[in-house]
């Protein structure tokens, strides 16, 4: 099985979430993460849906998701056309002996500290899952009392958006 | 959406105008709280005859019933909490065998939602994955655009159930009604014209091949694609299998036709596929009850695989030509791209040998029986029903082996001439589905085939049928048990019959006749008839055809150890088929 980055365009109207997410439950799916937001045309949302599955359940999950009514537009972003994300927040356990070491992790990752207690700092961390998980090995050995991570964003690399034609310019259906 | 003359009404009567304009003339529901607003309009609507049933399940299998035989959207209408859930049998149903219904629920006001309010319930979340679409209108504005939408998306592409929950402030509000004339569904664009490459590859596949056969499936009654499929078949001399689905879309009758593939299909069509080395699969879904064990179904045969739904395709069998397209296209590009083929480049495909290798199976053998040495069996009832009632009648079954015996043993000549509940298997559709099928075919003969399972399950629409003068004939084939369990009981159980005695039958057998089928059906005011012998057998089943003015209901009490035959058990391979308990067909060298 490998790891599939799935960015779906969806209508932005209620219970759509529920409807992608219980079709993957369905047809028994897994999803790693998900991750909604708006777009730049406000009547669309984008999600960006993590799944771990061979590449024939993946036509088959990508089939089923095109036929919601909801549901515009389906790329895969493979992670050498496309620059994904993930945020995070880690809560480290700090004293005045490893502050310093922590500071110093925290600069090596570019990533940044956004709170600051007495025996703790937390820490503001974007990268690819790689490098978040890199981070949180070097960071481990402090002590690590809370994560809050999000699901992965994508965007393909290059001029072209994913709204081009499709979407911009929305044809009506004859009313039956 | 395009402004119109618009008029202020209140969002139940703008529902009711909506309806209208969607060209509905019938609508199957019981009324309730939430959708009570909705009733009173449409108390005044010359167009639309509401039906009044007696459980939610019936309206909704009603509605099938009508979208079958017509063609159009059926509609079924229920109140909030459990009218709403009474439905979900029959959505279930619909999606599975892609029928045209559009549900309208009434749901709590919009300020009780969420709450647990009286008679609420999530109708919209339970039903997600059983519809093809859904709505929750909680603004009266909305209701006109949202019954074109889901009138447009039931029908169009692949059918299926569509359900419109309507909270009950949105039909009390007061509304401007417009009728939407362009629908914005962005995100629904079935394809319906078949890609010319994929026909072209499709073509040379047929003509390079010696042993196709088409496979049909329901798909093909849903496009109205009978009669481009007999020139298909005839023009090209390739046998044709019909599914539990799809009898009916080519004649019984034909030489080419091999029967029924599958779990109880005729030795000929499943030996078909097995050996076949093209399927050229038109609007069926290689579904397990056609392919047994997948990995050795049609293990020789190279796939053309053409359906409106693009996630069919390729979902059970690789396809080797996946053809996206509506059957009654893609047939027709088919046939011209054959007969180019033929004339520009000389190609053609012999199938002669093939053909008359299967038409000697299909002779050797046939569909059959053993007829018992005491009582009627239920075979021989349902060979006369279809020879006495004939291919212009509709006959409509329950689920069991009253199902599967109504499957073999009524010649099909004709599309929409046989509906049953193939995907979902749900025991009770056949009595409210022939309710709605003979209000869709007002003077014509529609007869339920049910089990005497089956019957208890729905029967309380013989009231509604009585009381709104739809005159349809049941056919209750009683063997006193649930018929099918029992078989794999006496198959794989050792004949121990959990838990499958209904006590229906007489007391000869040891039962006790409780209800009495014919009492039932006096007291719901149809006309009970008893037939336990095949001397009165011709004569019970005409009585019940002179008889136009209400519904009657046949006790045909068969034989209880009539199995249905041929078999594949569940999990094995088609090429394990028997023919009767232990026993295998005999193959000469010569029959494959």
């Amino acid at each position: 099985m490998t790891s599939h980055t799935l960015s779906v365009l969806v209508e932005n109207t209620p219970g759509v979430l529920a409807r992608v997410s219980s079709l993957f439950m369905r047809r028994g799916f897994n999803i790693d993460s998900l991750a909604v937001g708006p777009t730049e045309i406000p009547e669309i949302s984008r999600m960006t849906i993590v799944v771990n599955v061979d590449e024939l359940p993946l036509e088959q999950v990508t089939k089923q998701l095109n036929k919601l009514v909801n549901v515009l537009k389906i790329v895969e972003l493979d992670s050498g056309s496309a620059v994904e994300r993930e945020l995070m927040l880690i809560k480290v356990k700090t004293d005045p002996q490893t502050r310093g070491q922590v500071l110093e992790t925290v600069n090596l990752f570019r990533a940044k500290v956004v709170d600051v207690a007495t025996d703790a700092v937390t820490i503001e961390a974007t990268g690819d899952a790689g490098k978040l998980t890199a981070m949180l090995n070097v960071l481990e050995p402090f002590g690590i009392r809370e994560i809050a991570q999000s699901g992965r964003v994508a965007i393909g690399r290059g001029p072209r958006s994913i709204t081009d034609r499709t979407l911009r310019a929305v044809p009506g259906t004859q009313a039956s | 959406m395009t402004e119109q003359l618009s008029e202020h009404m209140t969002g139940a009567q703008s529902l009711v105008r909506a309806l209208e304009h969607a060209g509905v003339d019938t609508i199957f529901g019981i009324p309730g709280g939430a959708i009570l607003p909705a009733y009173d309009p449409l108390f005044d609507s010359e167009q639309i005859r509401h039906i009044l049933v007696r459980h939610e399940q019936g309206a909704g299998h009603a509605a099938q019933g009508y979208a079958q035989v017509t063609g159009k959207v059926g509609v079924c209408m229920a109140t909030s909490g459990p009218g709403a859930t009474n439905l979900v049998t029959a959505i279930a149903d619909a999606f599975m065998d892609s029928v045209p219904i559009v549900a309208i629920t009434g749901q709590v006001a919009t300020h009780l939602i969420g709450t647990d309010g009286f008679q609420e319930a999530d109708i919209r979340g339970i039903t997600m994955p059983i519809t093809k679409h859904s709505y929750l209108v909680t603004d009266a504005a909305d209701i006109p655009r949202v019954i074109g939408e889901a009138f447009h998306i039931a029908g169009t592409g692949r059918p299926g159930p569509v359900l419109v929950d309507i909270a009950k402030d949105a039909l009390q509000a007061s509304t401007a009604f417009r009728w939407p004339t362009e629908l914005a569904l962005p995100g629904y664009r079935p394809t319906t014209r078949p890609h010319g490459k994929q026909v072209r590859e499709a073509a040379r596949l047929i003509a390079a091949a010696e042993r196709p056969v088409l496979y049909v499936g329901g798909g093909v009654i849903k496009a109205e694609a009978a009669a481009e499929l007999k020139v298909l078949a005839e023009l090209t001399q390739i046998p044709v299998v019909t599914t539990l689905m799809a009898r009916g879309a080519f004649p019984d009758s034909h030489e080419l036709h091999l029967g029924m593939p599958g779990m109880h299909g005729t030795v000929a069509a499943v030996a078909a596929l097995q050996k076949s080395d093209l399927l050229i699969s038109l609007g069926a879904r290689f579904d397990d009850r056609v392919t047994g064990h997948l990995a050795s179904f049609a293990p020789l045969a190279k796939v053309i695989h053409a359906d409106i739904d693009p996630a069919e395709i390729s979902k059970n069998r690789t396809a080797d030509v996946p053809i996206v397209g509506d059957c009654r296209e893609v047939i027709a590009d088919l046939i011209a791209m054959l007969q180019k083929q033929a004339s520009e480049d000389g190609v053609q495909g012999d199938f002669t040998a093939w053909k008359t290798q299967m038409l000697g199976v299909k002779a050797k053998f046939p569909v059959g029986y053993e007829k018992p040495v005491e009582g009627l069996a239920p075979q021989t009832v349902i060979e006369r029903l279809s020879a006495i009632a004939g291919p212009a009648a509709t006959y409509v079954a329950g689920v069991g082996q009253h199902q599967m015996w109504a499957a073999h043993y009524v010649d099909y000549e004709r599309p929409r001439q046989w509906l049953n509940s193939g995907g979902a298997g749900t025991m009770g559709y056949a009595v409210p589905a022939a309710m709605g099928a003979q209000v869709g075919l007002p003077g014509q003969v529609v007869w339920a085939i049910d089990g005497d399972g089956c019957f208890q399950m729905t029967n309380q629409e013989l009231a509604t049928c009585a009381i709104e003068g739809i005159p349809i004939k049941v056919a209750v084939i009683n063997n006193s048990s649930l018929g099918m369990v029992r078989q794999w009981q006496t198959l794989l159980y050792n004949e121990r019959y959990s838990n499958t005695d209904l006590n229906t039958g007489p007391e000869s057998i040891g039962a006790r006749r409780i209800p009495d089928f014919v009492k039932l059906a006096d007291a719901y005011g149809c006309v009970g008839l008893r037939c336990d012998n095949e001397a009165d057998l011709d004569a019970t089943i005409e009585k019940a055809m002179a008889i136009t003015d209400r519904p009657v209901v046949i006790d045909f009490v068969v034989e209880r150890d009539a199995m249905v035959w041929p078999m594949v058990h569940g999990g094995a391979s088609n090429d394990d088929i028997q023919i009767a308990r232990d026993l295998a067909p005999e193959w000469d060298d010569e029959d494959l």
